[in-house]
């Protein structure tokens, strides 16, 4: 580690794995109450569990880009962080609203709308937090160094800033609410997130196998101008039932199948990097997370997007459990990974250690990764029963529901899996070795 | 990649790009939105009624168990058409008394079944909720749901 202020990713990244923990576990009651749906029905309803279940993911994955912006903007711009003090501010503001919001929930404090249940407090503290991170990154990108990574990173900081103002904004008009909430929720995901994404992973590859910055740099721009050249006209994709205009069918069609491409260049873009510079690289684990989200996110976001993304396919499946298993393949794939990828490789330097624990990280990677999977394919399953039995033969829901319990039974086992990983990493993560530690003190840092 | 693309020429194609997709995304929604205001939802049947309805919609997170219009969660049905599998376009009374019957008498404590629990929503509150559905019910959605099961 070069920077000073670099430290301030420290606990950034500690608050993403204990929100990890707390969505994972949210996940897991989730799944229990789908199977046992009596449990908890009076006390903790399914939708306060959900709420939690996605909030806090969404928050934990945020925490993580705050503190990978912290830890590679120093090492980029070659300068320290502007202002220390306000990134540690901004942390602790991040923490207690989120901590507010969850135990809000806890109570039937919320708003209601998906995803921005946040109590309207709650979302100008998040606004604040953004601008707080926006102006000391900007400030520092200002004065030092600029490179594609830092800016690629800080544009798709801003963009996610931006989107998230049409969050304020709720018509009566049912059309016009979906409409614009999707210009948070898709402009994120699919738009300014995979910005983040792309960039970190670039930073990683850059530090991992040596390989000329002018490469990767040009690769990246070809990445985000993929992504957003399909991500931007791809959010036609959620217009094609909600009292949009038919064009949208067209529009969405097209574009949101293009969306695969920038997933597609990415996993060339980062074997051929890792070949090409070699992957000598102490910390295995982090190389492992980094080709593992390329390929991850290439199924879940781009094959499993594309499996129900065609407008005559998803008139029959729009809204089944087709939705929730590209959903959950597609955000682990992406973002967990990505956050788990950079949490891996500056975790060892931000506690001045050589990296540590490499087998028990990587057995984590391969237990979350089979876990996922496993999740995707029987929530797959469940969703294709369901279109036909619902969707073609018309028999009730709750009928429905039925029939394809079993899948929701292997579903609660595969989340139990992903829970025994997440465990797993974070214990890999924080746990000391002494040995290493020791190492550590004696030669500071491994070569980079 | 082709030697030929320099990181400066990669980098004028990312912005330049970037802003045409966003003018051609923001020129459609304006687009969008006069077409839902005029032709695919009942502006002037938005009453106090329906806008209380989407109110008390949001403060019980109705979103996080059943989907509206495809979109939320998917532990519970589909209530966008929820006012046409009740035959509320063909009996309006029925259809009132037959939905607020159901949510009135939840939970059903029925072993093995999904709960939905008690909101404790007064007569006007569950007035408003259903003039809501029924409003959500006329929205031209493209003709979805494919049938009345949602």
């Amino acid at each position: 580690m070069k920077y000073e202020t670099q430290k301030l990713a420290y606990p950034y990244f500690l608050a993403a794995m204990g929100l990890f923990v707390a969505q994972v576990l949210g996940g897991l009651l989730a799944g229990t109450v789908y199977v046992f749906p009596n449990l908890l029905s009076e006390t903790i309803p399914f939708h306060i569990i959900r709420m939690i279940h996605t909030n806090a993911l969404i928050v934990w994955l945020l925490f993580g880009f705050f503190g990978a912006a912290y830890y590679l903007i120093p090492e980029e711009a070659e300068t320290e962080i502007h202002s220390p003090g306000i990134a540690k501010l901004q942390f602790w503001l991040f923490l207690i609203g989120a901590a507010a919001a969850v135990v809000g929930y806890l109570f039937g404090i919320h708003e209601g709308r998906e995803f921005l249940e946040q109590p309207l407090i709650i979302k100008v503290a998040i606004v604040i937090v953004a601008l707080m991170f926006l102006y000391n990154i900007t400030m520092t990108l200002i004065k030092g160094r600029k490179t594609a990574v830092s800016l690629i990173l800080t544009i798709g900081m801003w963009g996610l800033a931006l989107f998230f103002l049409f969050a304020f904004y709720n018509p009566t008009n049912l059309a016009l609410d979906k409409m614009f909430w999707w210009y948070v929720v898709h402009l994120w995901v699919e738009g300014v997130w995979e910005l983040i994404m792309a960039a970190i992973l670039s930073f990683l590859l850059i530090k991992m196998t040596g390989i000329d910055r002018e490469v990767v740099e040009k690769w990246l721009y070809v990445i985000v101008s993929l992504t957003l050249f399909t991500g931007l006209l791809g959010t036609g994709h959620h217009y094609y039932w909600i009292g949009t205009p038919g064009y949208w069918q067209w529009i969405g069609s097209i574009f949101s199948t293009l969306e695969v491409l920038p997933f597609l260049a990415i996993v060339v873009f980062t074997f051929m990097i890792v070949r090409k510079g070699g992957r000598n690289h102490p910390n295995q684990a982090a190389l492992l997370w980094t080709m593992g989200c390329a390929v991850m996110a290439f199924f879940g976001a781009g094959v499993w997007g594309f499996l129900h993304t065609l407008a005559p396919i998803n008139y029959l499946t729009h809204g089944t459990q087709i939705t929730p298993a590209h959903g959950h393949l597609a955000f682990f794939g992406a973002y967990v990974m990505v956050n788990l990828a950079i949490i891996t490789y500056a975790m060892p330097h931000l506690r001045g250690m050589q990296p540590y624990n490499q087998v028990l990280n990587m057995w984590s990677f391969w237990i979350m990764c089979s876990g996922m999977a496993f999740m995707t394919f029987v929530l797959t399953a469940a969703g294709v029963l369901q279109t036909h039995l619902q969707r073609v033969m018309g028999i009730g829901f709750m009928e429905v529901a039925d029939e394809i319990n079993f899948f929701f039974i292997l579903r609660l086992l595969s989340g139990i899996v992903v829970v025994v990983g997440v465990l797993i990493y974070v214990y890999a993560m924080l746990s000391t070795d002494k040995e290493q530690a020791q190492a550590g003190e004696t030669s500071p840092q491994a070569a980079e | 990649m082709s030697e030929g693309l320099t990181k400066s020429t990669a980098r004028n194609i990312f912005f330049g790009g970037t802003l045409f997709f966003l003018i051609v995304l923001v020129a459609l929604t304006a687009h969008s939105v006069s077409y839902i205001t005029k032709n695919s939802t009942d502006v002037a049947g938005i009453t106090p009624g329906v806008a209380h309805g989407k109110a008390v919609w949001e403060r019980n997170s109705c979103i996080n168990c059943h989907t509206l219009l495809g979109e939320g969660a998917y532990y519970a049905p589909e209530l966008g058409n929820v006012w046409a599998r009740y035959g509320g376009f063909e009996d309006a009374e029925a259809a009132r008394d037959g939905i607020k019957h159901w949510i009135k008498n939840q939970p059903t404590g029925i072993e093995g079944r999904r709960q939905m629990p008690d909101f404790k929503l007064s007569d006007e509150e569950l007035d408003a909720l259903v003039d809501f559905f029924r409003w959500v019910n006329t929205i031209k959605t493209q003709d979805w749901p494919p049938n009345e099961a949602g």
